[in-house]
């Protein structure tokens, strides 16, 4: 519903729910700073919001041409948001090449701006179109606005004093500054931007801020934009909010793990997308003590963590998939050691390198079950980029209670993607108490607790304590190397325990929308926010769904089998081909079916209430 | 604890109750009894040390030293080293390790150890061959070496471990021999005194795989004309009479024999403090060359190059000093926020 009331410009403004705005461009021409600005600014506004930035793998592939471009969409309402939106309303096109790449999710009569400066002849070439769409009438169908970017930018900075490439760098806040005008939002929170941003050289925050102001005054003085749009802030839970990304979450997450459990935070990393923005944030936290170590390989980044927890540290260490292939063995050892570390996996298409900066869900089999022998091993999976910072924590928690390694799977979805997040208070984070043995009294390093299993930690330094352990299979209690056939059943056995024992040690499963029906929906990881709305518009249908998105994927919640029978039937959507609905059939003897997306990108919700109707046909 | 309330230790105080489980006649026992002689020596609580190693036959020893011990992976004993000395400065880290663990499989964390000087004493028994997977060559195995693997003779070059070391910008690097009891606890006090990265490689027997590896060294008769000790401030003499030196003729060396007007003062003086590595170099490769002694000793130690966990640890303290202390809520809260009003 939208209502439509005059503004004093003469233009009509309309109040609307949502809009979905995407801005796309070669990957040099800044595209990702000016969708973190437009985020930033409607997440001040109070709109709730989710991002998809899309990047290509390589730094700057040729300018103008198909490879090079680089996409940042928003979706931002007065409502819940859930997904970065399937459609687009505003589509911002720098060239050729991001147009055609970007048209296609563009909606009938949407909003098309394009920089009419880079549709010359060699622009289309490299774009490998054979006429101009501009003149060809094939872009008809959208409300089509053809601007002079560069043109227009130079006009606004000629008396900067920069030179010409200089001043086509900024074309990009030209646009933003068109696209604020376009939904009635202030520029103030990117002015500060750009002057913290640009700091000392204020040749450069000049051309920026004017660059912006010129866009905004470009739409305000001529007559291109008949409409603009109206947003009213979204109905959140009272609180102070920031705007976060999964990445971020998770590096603040360690941050709050470590001030919890008194634990110096430790992390080994070897540089991987998309994960490295993990070891630049927690590199910057000196003042909290954070130790970064940019590892020789990513097998040092794992085993450098090892050594920390061995030593006392809250050790972690980041990466994704090809990085987890090589962190393998070191995770065996770490389970037959005993001793706790945290390992992200963020997640990219596979395999080998891949879709180094798309997202993928199909590490999970590889989380449960990719180590010689039997190495079980905890994983977590946040669903939402706040949620990535209760994870840290949770997964920081078992670690140090449960003494064994434990794995966060995240994806470059969610690690990229942004969303209004509450900021807790310090008093609602949890306890993570810390307990190392020092009394030599009796001492065992494999002495268990009784509940737990876990074995005592036992410092170097410590007077009375001195033992040895490594990888050899470890005699229960003493720790000694033993290769007796019955005891090292015993301890495979053992070890196995420990990790199921976690499950009672985690929340149950909580089933969204009906508690029982014609069918279940299991989801797991970044597929949380498409599932939900999904799910949310069938149900407004009248069809009887619930859906259930796991956060513990080992151990599994205990209620989780009881829930699955509460249904007719079980979907489970996966950006993968198929790997929970495996565990799910497996370990419960349920006919779930999978329904599988592999292209590097989240499901929209469209597809999945498409399977939905197939589904309840 | 200070150190006049130290316990005074004994060899006994450092061994443990385990079964040690080498071939009889390695030369590993040799090592192991050197290593636990030493700490008994150092004057410092023997709660403070920690051994690790990777996997190989060298690689058991943690297991027999009465120390915290962490027998790991294969090659990243450095890696793992490395961890527990950035988060335990105080912390007495020693690595175990042998031609395969360190150079094959390990080499990666070896040169970057080394390279960032973290203060990690390694001790390399070179054996030149692996012995726990029964008799494959090594990369210090020689060219033609007949082998497991290699029935028609090894194709590749080996390494030189001194000149690797050198070249990966070690701080202190020192070679010794198993069985020479004196110089190679002598050695490892050098080593344990050292601030930052120490290698040493102790060159080793296996007589199950590869019997008399280093026999031309070692055999009683030979050794002082193979055997060249290099001491610091000291010239290059060897030679059962002590009657040859090492000289140096324009950027190579030479051998000269004394007397007919050629005396010490002609001769190269050892200069392990030396800051550039160029002479460190020519002698790590001089045991190689016909007729030329293999050096023992003390190639290289620079102790005024900084420790890369001290450096860490200076960077937060300045962080700290500058900031204050990480104060969450504040980081929580940093940049833009809004609040949403019930």
């Amino acid at each position: 519903m939208s209502t439509t009331m005059d503004v004093p410009s003469a233009r009509k403004r309309e109040i609307i729910e949502k809009a979905v705005i995407r801005f796309c461009g070669d990957s040099g021409d800044g595209m990702q700073i000016t969708g973190n600005q437009f985020t930033n600014t409607v997440a001040l506004y109070g709109n709730d919001l989710a991002t998809f930035p899309d990047y290509p793998a390589e730094i700057r592939a040729p300018a103008g041409t198909l490879p090079g471009v680089s996409g940042f969409q928003v979706h931002f309402s007065s409502n819940d948001v859930y997904t970065p939106g399937d459609a687009v309303d505003a589509l911002v096109a720098m060239n050729p090449a991001a147009l055609k790449v970007n048209l296609a999710d563009l909606k009938p009569n949407g909003i098309l701006i394009v920089n009419l400066d880079s549709f010359k002849e060699t622009d289309l070439r490299k774009a490998q179109m054979k006429a101009n769409p501009l003149e060809d009438h094939s872009l008809d169908g959208y409300r089509l606005f053809t601007v002079e970017l560069q043109r227009l930018t130079r006009t606004a900075l000629k008396d900067v004093g920069l030179d010409a490439k200089s001043m086509d760098r900024c074309k990009n806040f030209f646009a933003l500054g068109m696209c604020y005008w376009l939904y009635n939002r202030s520029m103030d929170s990117t002015m500060r931007w750009i002057e913290d941003k640009f700091k000392g050289k204020a040749q450069l925050v000049e051309a920026n801020r004017l660059a912006l102001q010129a866009g905004y005054s470009y739409c305000e003085a001529t007559e291109a934009f008949q409409t603009t749009y109206e947003i009213p802030p979204a109905k959140l839970s009272p609180g102070v909010y920031r705007n976060i990304s999964g990445n971020s979450a998770l590096a603040l997450g360690f941050v709050a793990a470590s001030q919890k459990s008194g634990l110096p935070l430790f992390l080994g990393s070897y540089p991987i997308t998309p994960a490295s923005d993990i070891l630049h944030e927690l590199s910057q936290y000196k003042d909290f003590g954070v130790i970064t170590f940019q590892a020789e390989d990513e097998i040092a980044g794992i085993t450098s963590a090892i050594g920390a927890a061995y030593a006392g540290a809250l050790a972690i260490t980041t990466t994704s998939g090809p990085g987890m292939a090589l962190k393998t063995e070191a995770l065996g050892l770490a389970t037959m050691i005993e001793l706790p570390i945290v390992i992200c996996d963020i997640q990219r298409g596979g395999p080998s390198t891949g879709l180094p900066t798309k997202t993928e869900q199909a590490d999970l089999l590889q989380a449960l079950f990719g180590r010689n022998s039997e190495a079980p091993i905890p994983v977590v999976a946040p669903a939402t980029p706040g949620e990535c910072f209760w994870m840290a924590l949770e997964a920081s928690r078992i670690a140090v209670k449960h003494m064994l390694p434990v794995i966060v799977l995240s994806d470059g979805y969610l690690a990229n993607g942004a969303e209004p997040w509450r900021i807790p208070t310090t008093s609602e984070l949890p306890e993570i108490p810390v307990k190392f043995e020092t009394n030599p009294e009796n001492f065992h390093p494999y002495r268990r607790d009784p509940e737990t299993l876990s074995r005592p930690w036992a410092l170097p330094g410590t007077p009375g304590l001195e033992h040895r352990v490594g990888g050899l299979e470890k005699e229960d209690v003493t720790g000694n190397v033993s290769y007796d056939p019955l005891n090292h059943e015993h301890m495979v056995r053992l070890r196995a325990e420990k990790v199921a024992l976690i499950a009672n040690d985690i929340p149950d499963a909580v089933v969204d929308g009906d508690q029982s029906g014609d069918l279940l929906i299991v989801g797991w990881g970044s597929t949380q926010g498409a599932i939900t709305a999904a799910v949310k518009a069938q149900r407004a249908k009248g069809n009887r769904i619930g859906h259930l998105h796991l956060r513990y994927l080992n151990p599994l919640p205990k209620n989780v089998g009881d829930i699955l029978k509460r249904y007719k039937r079980v979907l489970v959507p996966e950006m993968n081909l198929g790997q929970l609905v495996t565990v799910l059939r497996a370990k419960y003897l349920i006919d779930a079916q999978g329904y599988n997306k592999i292209q590097g990108k989240p499901f929209k919700q469209a597809e999945i209430e498409a399977k939905i109707e197939e589904f309840l046909d | 604890m200070t150190t006049a309330t130290l316990p005074v230790y004994t060899k006994k105080d450092f061994q443990t109750d385990q079964e040690v489980r080498w071939c009889p006649g390695c030369g590993d026992y040799a090592i192991l009894s050197a290593v636990q002689m030493v700490f008994a020596e150092l004057r410092i609580p023997r709660e403070k040390f920690v051994v690790i190693s990777g996997i190989g036959c060298s690689s058991r020893f943690p297991y027999y030293m009465k120390t915290y011990g962490f027998h790991s992976i294969h090659g990243r004993a450095p890696a793992i080293a490395t961890g527990v000395k950035i988060a335990r400065p105080d912390l007495e880290v020693w690595v175990a390790t042998g031609d395969g663990d360190s150079l094959a499989i390990g080499g990666n964390h070896t040169i970057h150890m080394l390279r960032r000087n973290v203060g990690i004493k390694v001790l390399m028994f070179n054996n030149r061959i692996y012995g726990l997977t029964k008799g494959q060559y090594s990369p210090t195995s020689e060219l033609g070496k007949k082998t497991k693997s290699t029935p028609f003779g090894v194709a590749d070059r080996p390494f030189n471990p001194v000149s690797l070391a050198i070249g990966s910008e070690a701080t202190f690097v020192a070679r010794s021999v198993d069985i020479f009891q004196a110089h190679l606890k002598e050695t490892l006090k050098k080593a344990a005194a050292h601030k930052g990265s120490a290698y040493i490689e102790i060159l080793q027997n296996c007589n199950i795989f590869n019997d008399g590896a280093w026999e031309t060294l070692t055999e009683k008769d030979a050794r002082s004309e193979q055997v060249i000790q290099i001491e610091h401030g000291k010239p290059l003499i060897f030679g059962k009479n002590r009657d040859k030196g090492i000289r140096l003729n324009g950027l190579d060396l030479e051998i000269v024999q004394l007397g007919n007007g050629i005396t010490e003062k002609d001769l190269l003086v050892h200069d392990e403090k030396h800051p550039r590595p160029s002479y460190a170099f020519l002698l790590a490769h001089m045991g190689e060359r016909p007729g030329f002694p293999t050096p023992i000793g003390v190639f290289r130690a620079c102790d005024d190059v900084p420790r890369y966990e001290d450096m860490i640890s200076e960077q937060i303290k300045q962080v700290q000093a500058r900031r204050g202390k990480g104060d969450l809520d504040k980081l929580l809260h940093a940049g833009d926020t809004w609040e949403v009003r019930a």
